[in-house]
């Protein structure tokens, strides 16, 4: 151990720092208690500073103990400003955390002092975090801490999982709630407390929210949420130190971590932006397009089996489009439509199609006016709602009701007549 | 001893003779009760209780008590302690003064027997667990500190699911469902508790009319097989329809009975203080017509 170099002393530290605040940061944020964990950083400044006071020498065990009373200390503080006043909870913290903050710096100012003796202590390290400060003892106060809350989650995964979920739930179940969320915040503060000198006050909150945020983006389980977050927070302690060379190492890891965020939040599956545009565009150009054959559909129905040849203007005063002209392009491409000229016909392909869509169309209509109660002028646009969006095992479900009640064709092929007239809106 | 007490012996010698084959009993599981017919013990019991929160009293010297084997509505306008009734039932308010008893002993020596389900709005919906997860919870409470559901309890939430009709959405994230759906998950959440005395607070509040009657069948099963109901219901229309007992609550008790003696208008405008609309009262006087 003590043959490490210091950047490599530095990387395990970071990343183990990094792993640990991940895993006990998810359940923060599950918790709506993100904001502890930054309360917790700044108000553990004052208590640092008199811990040096007292003992005189920058032990870092020392400190973290002073840090970890001044920062239970503005909990209770908190508990008490919400419970006795009508203060909100994020105003109490922002209070606290602010005094403490000033009373810090104060402290801070004062022990800078010449004669003091604290110039050269390396308490600013608190502030903004001084990776290259580790020593090897620090290292193995990381590493038991790591082992620690490790343990701790993976024996009351369950417990804290059901806790988060629905607090409620468990103590009627006879968990005992109140405590088990002390442990979570306890081990949510001895994170925070031995990663102050590593990457400082604000980064710590960032180590504490960003790794869960950006993991939650991946993954709708719990135990994978953890593994992510513990991951990213280590890949991010990695990448920061090795490539921020030069530059103020705790805010290096920070910005590595924000990028693994931004880059989630735009292109991770289902929950990023770009998906979920994607997803729009494509159910948007969907219901365009089933819109568009339905009305095919009903514009030759008269003349059916002969597929009409129907004008332009026909389609487009039949109801409202948005792009025609790219909606009948796309239609002919997949062979559901000739053009020729000013005029599109169905295919028999595009028959096909049109005809189960309006089937599906008028069963709908048909069971809301039934069984909502809806309006029969109303009804048309409801189901326009709503069928794009079902699932084709309810349709056929509502298939088989409806012919119980004998309400369908007796050619289940055939489309039903509208119940209501079809015409220009 | 007087006949009560026999009775409440009684009952409490059953369950600890077929709880253990409830963990293991997969086809059993819900055809589980044994009373002796024309027998009924006491499900729920409530005594003197008055809660408080920050010292303004919610409910003021309640008494009641429900007989094993009803599905009871607890109704009252908004404000009248519904909820914190059920909550203190569970223990989860604390109580100012009186006591509540279930199956004859308190709440913390019983809670096993007990399955809840909370409003819909108390939790996170987006929070990162499957379908399966949240009904693996309803577990939790047999399985004690540390241990991890196994596959005994993964067959007991694929049952529970069956019987709400969620099976396909086992592994869904719960945010992808519907309001009606995320109500049957909870459902088969207090399912999986396997108890005999359910309190279910608002489970058809923002559900649609399938998932509604789903969970009334589901309930008269339930009522079936000898457990025990109480639900919070905001709906006077469907009262006399759902319920065999109903609680009347307005922060104190106005009445508690069977609905055919207790859900009278008197009791109803006590209850709501004249805040009965003229529209519920002519829906009631078309019903009284109907039904004879």
């Amino acid at each position: 151990m003590t043959g490490l170099s210091l950047t490599e002393k530095v990387m395990i530290g970071t990343a183990l720092l990094g792993g640990m605040s991940g895993v006990i940061g998810s359940f923060a944020v599950l918790r709506g208690r993100a904001l502890v964990g930054d309360m917790l950083a700044h108000a553990a400044l004052p208590g640092v500073c008199l811990a040096f006071l007292i003992m005189g020498s920058k032990n870092m065990l020392g400190l973290s103990l002073g840090a970890l009373a001044s920062g239970l200390l503005a909990i209770a503080l908190v508990t008490m400003i919400v419970r006795w006043t009508r203060t909100k909870e994020d105003a109490a913290i922002g209070i606290v955390l602010s005094t403490f903050f000033g009373a810090g710096v104060v402290l801070l100012s004062v022990i800078q002092k010449p004669g003091v003796g604290g110039s050269k202590a390396g308490l600013n390290s608190y502030l903004f975090g001084e990776p290259g400060n580790m020593l090897t003892g620090d290292l193995l106060l990381l590493a038991g801490v790591a082992l620690i809350v490790l343990l701790t989650v993976g024996l009351l995964f369950k417990e804290f999982k059901i806790v988060c979920f629905d607090t409620d739930f468990a103590q009627s179940q006879g968990w005992p709630t109140l405590r088990l969320d002390l442990v979570m915040m306890a081990s949510l503060a001895v994170v925070t407390i031995v990663g102050l000198p590593i990457v400082g006050v604000i980064l710590m909150t960032a180590m504490i929210i960003l790794p869960p945020a950006t993991a939650r983006f991946w993954t709708n389980r719990l135990h994978v949420m953890l593994l992510l977050a513990g991951l990213f927070g280590i890949a991010a302690a990695l990448l920061g130190t090795r490539f921020g060379r030069g530059l103020p190492t705790g805010a290096a890891i920070v910005l590595t971590a924000a990028s693994f965020f931004l880059l989630s939040l735009l292109f991770a599956p289902q929950r990023g932006i770009v998906a979920r545009l994607v997803a729009e565009y494509r159910l948007r150009k969907r219901i365009a397009r089933e819109h568009l054959l339905r009305s095919l559909y009903e514009l030759s129905e008269s003349q059916l089996p002969q597929l009409a040849k129907l004008e332009l203007k026909t389609i487009r005063d039949y109801r409202y489009w948005r792009a025609l002209k790219n909606l009948l392009q796309d239609a002919a491409e997949a062979g559901e439509i000739v053009r020729s000229g000013e005029t599109a016909q169905l295919t028999p392909l595009g028959l096909r199609r049109a005809a189960k869509l309006t089937k599906a169309h008028r069963l709908w209509e048909m069971y809301m006016m039934q069984h909502v109660g809806i309006a029969s002028d109303h009804v048309d646009r409801d189901a326009d709602d709503v069928e794009h969006l079902l699932p084709e095992g309810l349709l056929i479900e509502l298939e088989q009701q409806l012919a119980t009640e004998g309400r369908l064709p007796d050619v289940v092929e055939e489309v039903p007549h509208s119940p209501h007239k079809i015409g220009a809106e | 001893m007087t006949n009560d007490e026999i009775i409440r012996g009684h009952s409490s010698l059953r369950f600890v003779i077929f709880l253990p084959s409830l963990t293991v009993g997969a086809r059993r599981f819900f055809i589980c009760h044994s009373g002796v017919s024309g027998m009924s013990s006491i499900a729920f019991e409530i005594h003197d209780m008055t809660v408080a929160y920050q010292r303004r009293p919610v409910l003021w010297d309640i008494d009641l008590t429900i007989p094993e084997g009803n599905l009871v509505g607890i109704v009252g306008p908004n404000g009248a302690g519904k909820t914190t009734l059920i909550k203190a039932a569970l223990g989860l308010v604390p109580l100012a003064s009186g006591k509540v008893e279930i199956y004859g002993k308190s709440y913390s020596e019983q809670r096993h027997l007990v399955g809840y389900v909370p409003q819909r709005e108390s939790v996170d919906w987006d929070f990162p667990v499957t379908v399966r997860d949240v009904v693996l919870m309803g577990t939790y409470g047999r399985l004690g500190w540390f241990r991890r559901p196994g596959k005994a309890e993964r067959e007991i939430a694929e049952q529970c699911l069956e019987q709400v009709g969620m099976s396909a959405f086992a592994n869904r994230q719960i945010r992808q469902l519907s309001g009606g759906q995320q109500q049957r998950v909870f459902l088969a959440r207090a399912l999986a508790q396997d108890a005999q005395l359910y309190f279910l607070d608002e489970p058809f509040a923002g559900v649609d009319a399938a998932t509604e009657s789903a969970i009334i069948e589901l309930l008269h099963t339930l009522r079936s097989s000898g457990k025990t109901v109480l639900v919070v219901h905001h709906d006077l229309q469907t009262v006399r329809e759902y319920f065999d007992h109903v609680i009347l609550l307005n922060m104190r008790l106005v009445a508690c009975g069977p609905v055919d003696t207790t859900f009278s208008n008197e009791n109803l405008q006590q209850t709501y203080g004249g805040r009965l609309t003229i529209l519920d009262e002519a829906a009631e006087a078309m019903r009284q017509r109907d039904g004879q």
